[in-house]
């Protein structure tokens, strides 16, 4: 465990909504970090559908999702916000003096005053592919995502998807598994055009196997894979023996850990107040589509609305006591200041 | 208005009318049938609106496209007659269409 990280504010979720409470708090000098799951900042907007056009971003008659994320990075670099990627915060606990303690799946620790969750629909995470009977060997012999190449080393290894993830993980593995078969429901692939020639190059070299098909059924013991049965290609049913194999069937979102954090649930999403934008613990805030209020819409828009009431909140929470000057962006030279438009 | 048919994996059958124009899997949510859950909205980029067309109208409803099949990849237990609801727009020509709720979206 490395040293605790303090901040002002901790972001869970760097989406749209997430990236603009950071200018939001910024504006009243609040510094903040966020941590996603994702290697990158957008969240949905730039995993699920980057090149989309978005049409009601107010001022936006057209913009492309990955467009709006850039502009809102942008739009919050003058307040130098940290990220933290690839993790999921696990554990969120109230301490004594009424600050938190937030720690991740990689046993990172932060200390935040507050906690603004703006996690959309969950965390992104691999998504279970339709094989019956998996549950029993996921962590053990099916991985979702490689860790150490190292723990594939000798291994009859299968590796499902069509995907850059499936075909890098391929050509990767190749030369330490002892033996690869690429697993994919049709011959045509979405990945680079290079893995698969090379995947192709490799297979005809018999290097490595590739099967069209869809992965049905595995046979194993505690949890030990020893073959998977491959349906629907041209061979009919096969069975390919194998010790490991990694599904790559893109990602899902789920709520995670978010619902052992003592917080009230409505349906899967976190009800707030339509002042604060505060959960049911004090200090706490969600904003975005993961909260819930009597006529919530689910909508960017309405999101960045959520963030500077939330705002307001926190900074009485951050800076008790203080007076809180409402300003605007266009006329007061000290957010100007904060902007670095001004000298 | 154009008919459309949904049977839910339970053999529940929904009958909804749907307006030309938009897309099955609006009619599904409208219409609250089980087990299309839409994560991403429509913009084919969840594979979680997944049906299969009747058989009976395959000809007419079409091919998915390749930016479709891609995402298909993701779908639970794909057949030939798959489609990502989201995908296919109401016309007068799918009066009286049927599709079928997988037993789950991926």
């Amino acid at each position: 465990m490395t040293g605790i990280i303090s901040t002002d504010v901790l972001i869970v979720g760097a989406g749209p909504v997430g990236l603009f409470a950071v200018f939001e708090l910024g504006l009243f000098d609040m510094k903040c970090h966020l941590i996603d799951i994702l290697d990158k900042p957008g969240g949905q907007c730039a995993e699920l559908y980057p090149e989309k056009p978005i049409y009601d971003i107010p001022g936006w008659p057209s913009i492309s999702a990955q467009g709006l994320v850039d502009k809102l990075l942008e739009q919050i670099h003058p307040f130098k916000p940290d990220f933290t990627y690839n993790r999921m915060v696990s554990s969120l606990e109230k301490l004594e003096d009424g600050s938190f303690r937030v720690t991740t799946d990689e046993n990172e620790v932060f200390e935040a005053k507050v906690v603004v969750i703006a996690a959309g629909g969950g965390s992104f995470q691999p998504k279970r592919p339709p094989i019956p009977g998996i549950e029993p060997y996921e962590g053990k012999s099916v991985f979702y995502s490689v860790r150490r190449m190292e723990d594939f080393r000798g291994h009859d290894l299968v590796i499902v998807g069509g995907g850059d993830s499936a075909l890098d993980w391929t050509l990767n593995l190749q030369p330490v598994a002892k033996s690869v078969t690429l697993v994919h429901r049709r011959p045509e692939f979405r990945a680079a055009p290079d893995s698969v020639n090379k995947m192709y190059a490799m297979q005809e070299m018999k290097q490595l196997a590739f099967k069209v098909g869809q992965v049905t059924g595995l046979t194993g013991a505690d949890g030990q894979l020893s073959s998977a049965t491959i349906k629907g290609g041209p061979e009919g049913d096969i069975e390919v023996p194998c010790t490991r194999m990694l599904p790559f069937f893109g990602l899902t979102m789920k709520l995670g850990p978010i619902a052992e954090w003592g917080l009230n649930l409505h349906e899967n999403l976190i009800p707030v107040d339509t002042e604060k934008f505060q959960t049911s613990v004090p200090g706490i805030f969600a904003v975005g589509d993961i909260n819930w209020y009597p006529g919530k819409l689910k909508l960017i828009l309405s999101g960045f609305h959520e963030v500077a009431l939330m705002a307001q909140a926190a900074k009485r929470i951050i800076s008790p006591g203080e007076r809180i000057v409402f300003q605007y962006t266009t006329s007061s030279t000290s957010l100007q200041k904060k902007l670095g438009v001004v000298e | 208005m154009t008919k459309l048919t949904f049977i839910a994996h339970d053999g529940t059958q929904f009958d909804v009318d749907a307006e030309n124009g938009s897309t099955v899997m609006e009619n599904a949510i409208r219409n609250a049938v089980p087990g299309i859950e839409a994560e991403c909205g429509g913009a084919c980029a969840c594979a979680t609106c997944h049906v299969y067309v009747d058989e009976a109208w395959t000809a007419e409803v079409g091919e998915p496209e390749a930016m479709e099949e891609d995402m298909l990849d993701f779908a639970y237990d794909v057949q030939p007659n798959s489609r990502l609801s989201c995908q296919i727009k109401v016309r007068d020509a799918l009066d009286g269409l049927v599709v079928r709720v997988p037993e789950r979206q991926g």
